[in-house]
């Protein structure tokens, strides 16, 4: 089978790749770009672990063929901070021990930053409703839904 | 000398026994002298068991002391997640 | 005591700094299993029996070995030959027989052969191209099934010393013990309730699946990249199934995507290097999803009778419990440790229990956070509540009035030595939580739960820079946060700043013999020897200092990250730092370094009590977690966010064992939900903040008193969350989990 030439814009850098057809968007972040952060945590959309913003709409990248890619602006976990400079979303989570192995973490990031740009002021019914498509096996949540919470507060008050 | 208390389900194994008196000084001993006075008890041994010394669980050791008098209670080895 | 009202005698030990990996996990930049790749690396694919019972009469591998793009197929031929043994003597052949099928397929998803190609796609079309021919055969897949005479024979020969004659042969293992007299005991008391409960197999559900990178070379040496709780657990086993030595296989832990027990044994990691060795190059295996589900451990399933007699006053006279539990196609499944911990909370003058060990044609089931523990509680507990209703009186009253303490003779024999139940139960009565107003609908539950942690063979070292900063050796795998806690406890030891320490998970070449990151060991036994290898170092920095100011070394004292004379006769100096030691300690005698090599012997038991109010809607018979209190025993909190980490999340498994989560077998003996849309384990949308309760009662066997506390969360959730759905419902509720459908039937036959 002979494979597609796709062009695109992960994390602000042009990129290219060949895949094939059946390769999905995080095969080709993680095997072609070396882009690990994204995980696959169940390969069916249900672990959120995955997930990636493309031209700003929150999915999850192993339910999205690589080929679909071509012309897109997808951003993941490696684009969150700036340089050096932790995201506040980042800092936040280390600083409320809201991981403890962290596999979830790339996916729970991009989808609190992606729920902050749109809701500034979520409700914790609306921030866990927001992230329930992130599985997390280890911290029953609490302390991420504080993080992001707080992460919420403190832009708001800064803006 | 020391008594040692089995759980009730070897008694098959030492017609009926549950308590056992050894002469040890380390739970090493323990194990090699209950074999001596039953030997069917090595069955369990290999299967893998702990020692209670007066309420500290050994879990594997075989060279922890057992002072002369102590409460030993043979046990199941644990196993953790 | 409450954490909150007690003073530190410590400097770092019980403060909270930002974790060690915290950078790397939020950038993406931690290497998981699945994120390595090698030189020349094929990718590994396993061909699964879709028959839960089958003989394997033929694998025929032509077609795939000639498909252009394989490189390597292999069956059980590729593997060592193991000794078979009964019980859980011959766990080398256990694994290997479920690692890769011999004559038979024993579950749905057994492996039966597996093949390395160019790409992961080419190797998953190549696995179509093996024709395996299985006679298949009856299959039992439910516990009470598997014991009845009538039952698919698993594997004769399989059964150990302690079983009783004429069992079943699927029954491999039993245990019997308690003290008193049971019948004497119930004759004594004024309500006597016996009543069968059920647990469904839930899975561990880390996140990651299992992946790995193994190379072979032809020359016997080895290298395994792998997710793991336990490394050397994983060298040693690894070695045995391919026939090579031991030290000829260097395995390195990557970062691990959670475990709970279910990454303390091997499944890909051999038929990596099998294939490894075969094909003469790096072979990466990473499982999907469906394939954790089917054929890695879940836990047990269990069926269970208890039996409790209550005098009026609400003493327990007598109890009485047996416990079935079903642990896949091998020996292993808890029934002992369900047995020996079912009662433990408890000071009882007369109590006996029983535990099976029973085979069934499901995957081997594996450690799961307190193994055994959590079913059994759920069993007991329900019990002493439906007691405490019937007699009226407090269940946490009821608790404390029967609570173990210190001299208790445990129901699974020795006395207890210092434990802090009583401190819980107290908290929990304090805590504003049990007094708070109910509304119509919802329930209270309580429950007490009970784990024995673990020591287990422990090496650290540390190593001393001319800077003098510090790094750190452990191998024990960080499933939560591991690396902060040690880095704290040799910060308070050698006095320097916590960010001065770097902690690294070595690998299998690098460090002595570590047993598996699993009991609850790791900030007790990992954590002791941390604290043991900083005090070693410390030896010798103070003997530098006494050959430098020419004293005695027993004038010498360690104060502050600081060499200060002491005593009489020391004489008068300025307390030299530690890097002004170690700046010239290549001149002075050589490099600094402390060690620590032992297995830890007192790990201390541990003890939590769980509120939680729950809301059941009769329309629906949907279950809401209202509010959850976790109370529990710590020794000493190194770090107490991770500690309440901890908690929270055993709890959330917990709620998620209760209410959702259950391996649903087809009448074929097929699982039928292999995914994570059908296998739901708690989204946050499911669950309510969980708050903690950090009691600390310390523990005589570690230097800063550390228990463990990774698993005693996971064994109160499942009865405290079934007493409260019971009160809310109105119906005593006796299988898990208690999905809607379950509710919604027993209001139906509560009418």
């Amino acid at each position: 089978m002979s494979k597609l030439h796709v062009s695109t814009t992960v994390n602000g850098d042009a990129v290219e790749y060949l895949c094939d057809p059946r390769e999905t968007l995080l095969d080709c972040l993680r095997d072609k770009l070396n882009l690990t952060g994204s995980k696959e945590g169940c390969g069916t959309g249900d672990c959120g672990a995955c997930s990636v913003t493309v031209d700003g709409r929150l999915i999850c990248s192993c339910l999205m063929l690589g080929a679909e890619a071509e012309g897109k602006e997808i951003e993941t976990v490696e684009g969150i901070a700036d340089g050096d400079v932790l995201h506040p979303l980042q800092k936040k989570m280390i600083e409320y021990a809201a991981l403890q192995c962290g596999i979830c973490t790339p996916g729970i990031l991009v989808a609190a930053k992606s729920l902050l740009e749109k809701n500034p002021d979520p409700s914790e019914e609306e921030t866990r409703y927001w992230l329930a498509g992130n599985l997390c096996r280890c911290t029953g949540y609490d302390k991420i839904i504080r993080a992001v919470m707080d992460t919420a507060a403190d832009l708001r008050e800064a803006s | 000398m020391v008594e040692v208390h089995l759980w009730s389900g070897l008694r098959s194994l030492t017609g009926g026994c549950q308590v056992v008196e050894v002469n040890a000084s380390t739970t090493g001993e323990i194990l090699r002298e209950l074999v001596r006075a039953h030997p069917q008890l090595q069955a369990p041994i290999d299967a893998g068991v702990s020692i209670a010394i007066d309420g500290r669980v050994i879990s594997s050791g075989l060279t922890e002391p057992v002072p002369d008098g102590s409460e030993v209670y043979l046990m199941q080895r644990l196993r953790g997640g | 005591m409450a954490l909150d009202d007690r003073k530190s005698e410590f400097s770092f030990v019980g403060t909270r700094p930002n974790r060690p990996d915290g950078l790397d996990k939020v950038t993406g930049r931690a290497k998981f299993g699945a994120d390595i790749t090698a030189p020349g690396m094929l990718h590994g694919a396993i061909l699964r029996s879709p028959h839960a019972h089958a003989r394997i009469v033929k694998i025929d591998t032509s077609k795939a070995e000639a498909h252009k793009d394989v490189k390597a197929v292999i069956t059980r031929a590729d593997f060592a030959e193991v000794p078979f043994r009964p019980g859980l003597e011959g766990e080398f052949w256990n694994v290997l027989e479920n690692v890769m099928a011999g004559e038979k397929a024993l579950y749905d998803g057994h492996a039966v052969a597996a093949v390395a190609a160019t790409t992961a796609l080419a190797a998953r079309d190549a696995l179509k191209l093996i024709a395996v021919d299985y006679e298949v055969l009856p299959h039992v897949t439910d516990v009470d099934k598997a014991m009845a005479p009538d039952a698919p024979v698993i594997r004769d020969g399989a059964a150990d010393y302690s079983v009783p004659a004429g069992m079943h042969p699927n029954v491999v293992r039993y245990h019997e013990s308690g003290h008193g007299d049971v019948e004497a005991g119930f004759a004594e008391a004024d309500l006597v309730i016996e009543d069968s409960f059920a647990t469904e197999a839930t899975h561990q559900g880390y996140i990651e699946p299992h992946a790995c990178l193994g190379a072979m070379g032809s020359d016997g040496k080895g290298e395994l990249w792998c997710t793991t709780q336990g490394h050397w657990i994983a060298q040693k086993t690894c070695a045995a199934l391919l026939g090579i030595e031991t030290s000829q296989l260097r395995v390195t832990a990557s970062e691990i995507g959670g475990g709970f027990g279910g990454k303390t044994t091997v499944f890909i990691e051999p038929v990596a290097l099998a294939l490894s060795r075969k094909a003469n190059r790096p072979v990466k295996i990473v499982m999907t999803r469906s394939e954790v589900f089917r054929a890695t451990g879940p836990t047990a399933s269990a069926s269970m009778d208890v039996k409790i007699g209550m005098k009026k006053d609400g003493t327990i006279a007598a109890a009485q419990g047996v416990f079935r539990l079903q642990g896949g196609a091998f020996p292993g499944a808890p029934g002992d440790m369900t047995a020996m911990c079912a009662f433990a909370p408890y000071n009882l003058s007369n109590v006996r229990q029983i535990g099976y060990d029973v085979m069934s044609n499901r995957p081997k089931q594996a450690a799961y956070r307190a193994p055994g523990a959590p079913m059994g509680a759920f069993a007991v507990e329900s019990v002493i509540d439906e007691l405490c209703k019937k007699l009226g009186l407090d269940p946490i009253e009821v608790r404390l009035k029967n609570a173990a303490h210190e001299g208790t003779r445990a129901s699974y024999g020795p006395r207890f030595e210092r434990i802090g139940l009583v401190e819980t139960l107290e908290a929990a009565k304090a805590h504003p939580h049990y007094a708070a107003p109910l509304k119509p609908g919802q329930g209270r539950g309580i429950s007490c739960g009970f784990w024995f942690n673990h020591g287990g063979e422990t090496s650290v070292s540390l190593a001393l820079s001319e800077d003098g900063s510090a790094q750190l050796m452990v191998g024990t795998p960080d499933v939560g946060g591991s690396r902060a806690s040690m880095a704290l406890m040799a910060a308070e030891v050698l006095g320097i700043p916590y960010e001065n320490i770097r902690v690294t998970i070595a690998d299998t070449a690098t460090l002595g013999y570590n047993d598996v990151s699993h009991g609850s060991r790791v900030t007790y036994a990992s954590g002791l020897a941390t604290i043991e290898a900083a005090r070693h170092a410390v030896e010798k920095l103070c003997e530098r200092a006494a050959s430098k100011w020419d004293i005695p070394v027993e004038a010498v004292k360690w104060d502050n990250g600081c060499a200060v004379p002491s005593g009489p006769n020391a004489g008068t100096f300025e307390p030299l730092p530690l890097a002004d030691i170690t700046a010239e300690m290549g001149a002075t005698g050589g490099p600094i370094s402390g060690h620590f090599e032992a297995t830890p012997e007192g790990a201390g038991v541990s003890f939590g009590t769980h509120i939680v109010d729950a809301e059941v809607d009769p329309e629906t018979g949907k279950t809401s977690i209202i509010r959850y209190t976790v109370i529990q025993d710590a020794g000493k909190a190194i770090h107490p966010t991770y500690v309440e980490g901890q908690y929270q999340g055993g709890a959330a498994q917990g709620i998620g064992w209760a209410l959702n989560e259950e391996y649903i077998y087809g009448d074929d003996g097929r699982l039928q939900n292999s995914i994570f849309l059908d296998y739901r384990i708690p989204v946050a949308s499911d669950l309510p903040m969980i708050d903690t309760v950090i009691v600390e009662v310390p523990n005589p066997g570690h230097p800063f008193g550390v228990r463990g506390v990774g698993e005693t969360g996971i064994v109160p959730p499942l009865a405290a969350i079934a007493n409260a759905v019971s009160h809310a419902a109105g119906v005593r509720m006796r299988q898990l989990p208690m999905s809607p459908p379950r509710i919604l039937a027993a209001l139906k036959d509560n009418g």
